[in-house]
């Protein structure tokens, strides 16, 4: 079907009150930036919807990428006719035709903003739906729930025609819900806590520690990988990476095994604190799951916590790990997140853990490595990276490939 | 040399062999290496499957890497058995399948499966309503052929699809190793269907290489276990530069699909209507679109199959007797056997088969050949 335009609806924002303007104009953004690389495409964002003009481009694609987008709660793909109803009746015959499965109910729906059009929206539906149940064989009509509703908008520049409503990934557009940033792992979890970090529609910037040479430069690759899946979400994403070596061997050696992964984990949030100051951001993302691992019990959790008052947000708490499994799969993050690399959580781990560190004891151990003079020599080599969609960090050799495939 | 025999193999595409040859020169790593000689070759076996999925509009894990299509349609039907096992214990598939699925049939017999053979009328086509009628509570597979290669008919996919929507339980699986580049992908990728086997030697990649199509969330058991390999459903080192070339071949076998399939198909017609004139020969393949545009199963009778493909290979033209994998061991056709043609005839049948490569003047020259031949296969009388 060639498309004209793709009408879209908005989601939660519409009872934004005062903010409406705000998330409309945020949302047109976004949705211009997801669709930068349809040159044809234009995007206008209205008070009550928001309309895409393919001016030609195949609607396919398109519509891929805006399932991807937040702050959209449902769109169709719209064609235009000629305002008589002729024209208006022979496409929604065929639009019902194309996708006509026995048993399905249909009704149509008429608005009117040309109050000109010489007939109302009660003998537009009528003879619309007359037309249908006469070339459409074995088509009934149902008022409540039909399975196919034709929409009919009659406007000032022509008559438009959808019956398809594909759902949108629903949430607020990223960039109305402020600044945070994501402790990114590489693991499954904390890209699905990042996805539902933008999906609430905050802008994050994702930290990221790695460990040369215990970690591998691969390991980087992937975390950079993750963020570029996670970008198509969001337009783009700021990558910092944060050199923990250091970090890790001073604390090896001076603290004891029980508390090895306490006090890293206390070094990693408080860095990440910094950069989230430094960067005016106003809370912390990060992929816990409560109990999932020693570091993700609730006193593990309070004794971590404790390095930072900055509100730290964990989306994926109370979720289980299969659930969070099926999200990963979901947004195209499972099969990078279990590529075997290991990451800077993985080494270094030690055999028993403490699952239940107490706050005094962390504070004490952690005297015992230079915490500010650590801290100011990691922030001192951190590196920001900005990330765009389908960049491509793990496979070097892409474009030679391409040129043998 | 006229070379007719494209369904039995074809030619690799030079450029194809040349992919083929550099891969394995400079890409030779095992992707399951750490290092990053191995994550390089990694990374291409990645971009091949990425390259296949895209080109045919399924997802990457979709796409799982076989030796080719008789590994592919022993894993389909044999893997689903042995997966499926506690929901039941009956196939069903067509009187007409390559022996890659029938005799795996046969083995699951031995072992205390059930099968089914749909009936074939005399287009070599099964009725979508004796797929119905046989489906049964305990059925777990359906396997239907594509295009069946010895005289290239094309199943009723989609009036097949509408039964198995009705069966939302029963796997579905296409053998469709006849039915690549043949445009024939919207009744192929339909909404229904499992599984899928593709064979890459058929469309000028290498021998030994070929892939299954396994629909997301489909459940299917691997016969070759191992190192865990390709999702860990077929252990094996990859063979990465035959996959490599499998990816490029498809590419180039898809780029004006169309305009190849008019070709084939304006070449068959170009035999079929000079040989059909003829009172002493016998067409299988109709002049119909439920035909393949590549396949053409003809006999010219009191003539054996082989008599004929020896006297048309003295004119340098080469063809088969109908399938290239039954005619050395001189059994009859099974196709023309299920579509009860008399023994007689159907010991007279042969195969033409054909690819883009062919022309209308190849087309031509069969048709002078073939004048001389039938003459002198006249005189036998």
């Amino acid at each position: 079907m060639d498309y004209s335009e793709i009408m879209v609806r908005y989601g939660e924002l519409s009872t934004k009150g005062k903010n409406k303007k705000t998330f409309i104009r945020q949302l047109g953004d976004n949705v211009a930036r997801a669709l930068h690389q349809f040159p044809d495409v234009e995007v206008k964002a209205r008070f009550d919807r928001l309309h895409v003009s393919l001016n030609g481009t195949d609607s396919a694609p398109v519509i891929d990428r805006l399932k991807q987008v937040f702050g959209i709660e449902n769109f169709s793909p719209v064609m235009k006719v000629e305002k008589n109803i002729e024209a208006i009746k022979a496409e929604a015959v065929s639009l019902v035709q194309d996708r006509f499965q026995p048993g399905d109910t249909f009704k149509a729906d008429t608005r009117r903003q040309d109050k000109d059009f010489p007939l109302d929206t009660y003998k537009v539906n009528d003879e619309v739906g007359g037309a249908i149940l006469a070339n459409v064989a074995g088509s009934s009509v149902k008022m409540k729930q039909p399975t196919i509703t034709v929409r009919i908008d009659i406007r000032m520049d022509g008559a438009y025609l959808s019956v398809d409503n594909i759902p949108g990934a629903g949430g607020l557009p990223v960039g109305t819900g402020g600044h945070g940033v994501m402790m990114l792992s590489g693991g499954i979890d904390s890209p699905v806590a990042s996805y539902y970090g933008l999906r609430r529609g905050v802008k994050l910037d994702m930290v990221h520690f790695f460990s040369p040479p215990y970690t591998s430069q691969q390991a980087l690759a992937k975390a950079k990988q993750l963020t570029s899946v996670l970008a198509k979400y969001s337009g783009g994403i700021n990558f910092i990476q944060v050199p923990f070596t250091h970090i890790q061997e001073e604390i090896k050696e001076r603290v004891p095994e029980g508390y090895l992964m306490t006090i890293q984990r206390r070094m990693m949030l408080r860095l990440t604190a910094a950069i989230a100051e430094q960067r005016d951001a106003l809370g912390i993302f990060n992929g816990e799951a409560l109990g999932q691992v020693a570091s993700q019990t609730l006193e593990s959790m309070a004794a971590i916590n404790d390095v930072t008052t900055l509100p730290i947000l964990r989306p994926l708490v109370s979720l289980d790990k299969t659930e969070i499994i099926k999200v990963a799969e979901n947004i195209g993050t499972y099969d990078l997140s279990i590529l075997p690399y290991e990451d800077c959580c993985t080494i270094f781990t030690p055999p028993a853990p403490k699952t239940r560190p107490r706050i005094d004891k962390s504070r004490k151990y952690e005297a015992l490595i230079d915490v500010d003079g650590l801290m100011a020599e990691a922030m001192a080599n951190v590196t920001v990276t900005h990330i765009k969609p389908d960049e491509n960090f793990l496979n070097q050799d892409e474009d030679i490939f391409a040129e043998l495939l | 040399m006229i070379y007719f025999d494209n369904s039995a193999t074809t030619m690799a595409d030079p450029a194809v062999v040349d992919t083929y040859d550099k891969v394995s020169a400079a890409v030779w790593g095992n992707p399951s290496s750490l290092h990053n000689f191995g994550e390089q070759a990694f990374n291409l076996l990645e971009q091949s499957r990425k390259q296949i999925a895209d080109l045919l509009g399924v997802n990457l894990s979709e796409i799982l890497f076989t030796s080719g299509g008789t590994e592919g349609d022993n894993w389909v039907v044999k893997g689903t058995a042995i997966a499926k096992r506690q929901f039941g214990n009956h196939l069903i598939t067509t009187a007409v399948e390559h022996p890659a699925v029938h005799n795996s049939m046969e083995q699951l017999k031995q072992l205390g499966f059930e099968v089914t053979y749909l009936p074939v009328d005399d287009e070599g086509r099964i009725s979508a309503n004796d797929l119905r009628n046989a489906i049964r509570p305990t059925t777990i597979l359906v396997s239907t052929m594509a295009v069946n290669n010895e005289i290239g008919a094309i199943q009723p996919l989609d009036d097949i699809a509408a039964v198995m929507r009705d069966f939302p339980k029963v796997h579905w699986h296409i053998d469709a190793v006849q039915g690549i580049g043949k445009g024939l992908h919207d009744h192929l990728f339909n909404d229904r269907v499992d599984f899928m086997t593709f064979s890459g030697h058929k469309f000028h990649a290498p021998r030994g290489i070929g892939f299954i199509y396994k629909r997301q969330g489909r459940t299917l058991a691997p016969l070759l276990t191992g190192g865990g390999q390709e999702r860990n459903l077929r252990s094996g080192t990859e063979n990465v530069p035959a996959i490599a070339a499998m990816a490029k071949a498809l590419r180039l076998i898809l780029t004006d699909e169309k305009a190849k399939v008019e070709k084939q198909q304006a070449i068959r017609m170009a035999i079929y209507n000079h040989i059909k004139e003829f009172p002493k020969v016998t067409i299988f393949s109709r002049d119909d679109p439920v035909f393949a545009p590549h396949i053409l199963c003809f006999a010219i009778s009191g003539v054996r199959g082989e008599t004929i493909v020896h006297a048309f290979e003295d004119h340098g033209i080469y063809m088969s007797t109908t399938s290239a994998c039954s005619s050395k061991k001189g059994v009859e056709s099974s196709t023309l056997k299920a579509m009860n043609v008399d023994t007689g005839i159907a010991n007279s049948a042969v195969r033409v088969s054909l690819d883009e490569h062919n022309t209308l003047a190849e087309a031509e020259k069969f048709n002078q050949v073939f004048d001389e031949l039938y003459q002198e296969f006249d005189k036998l009388d």
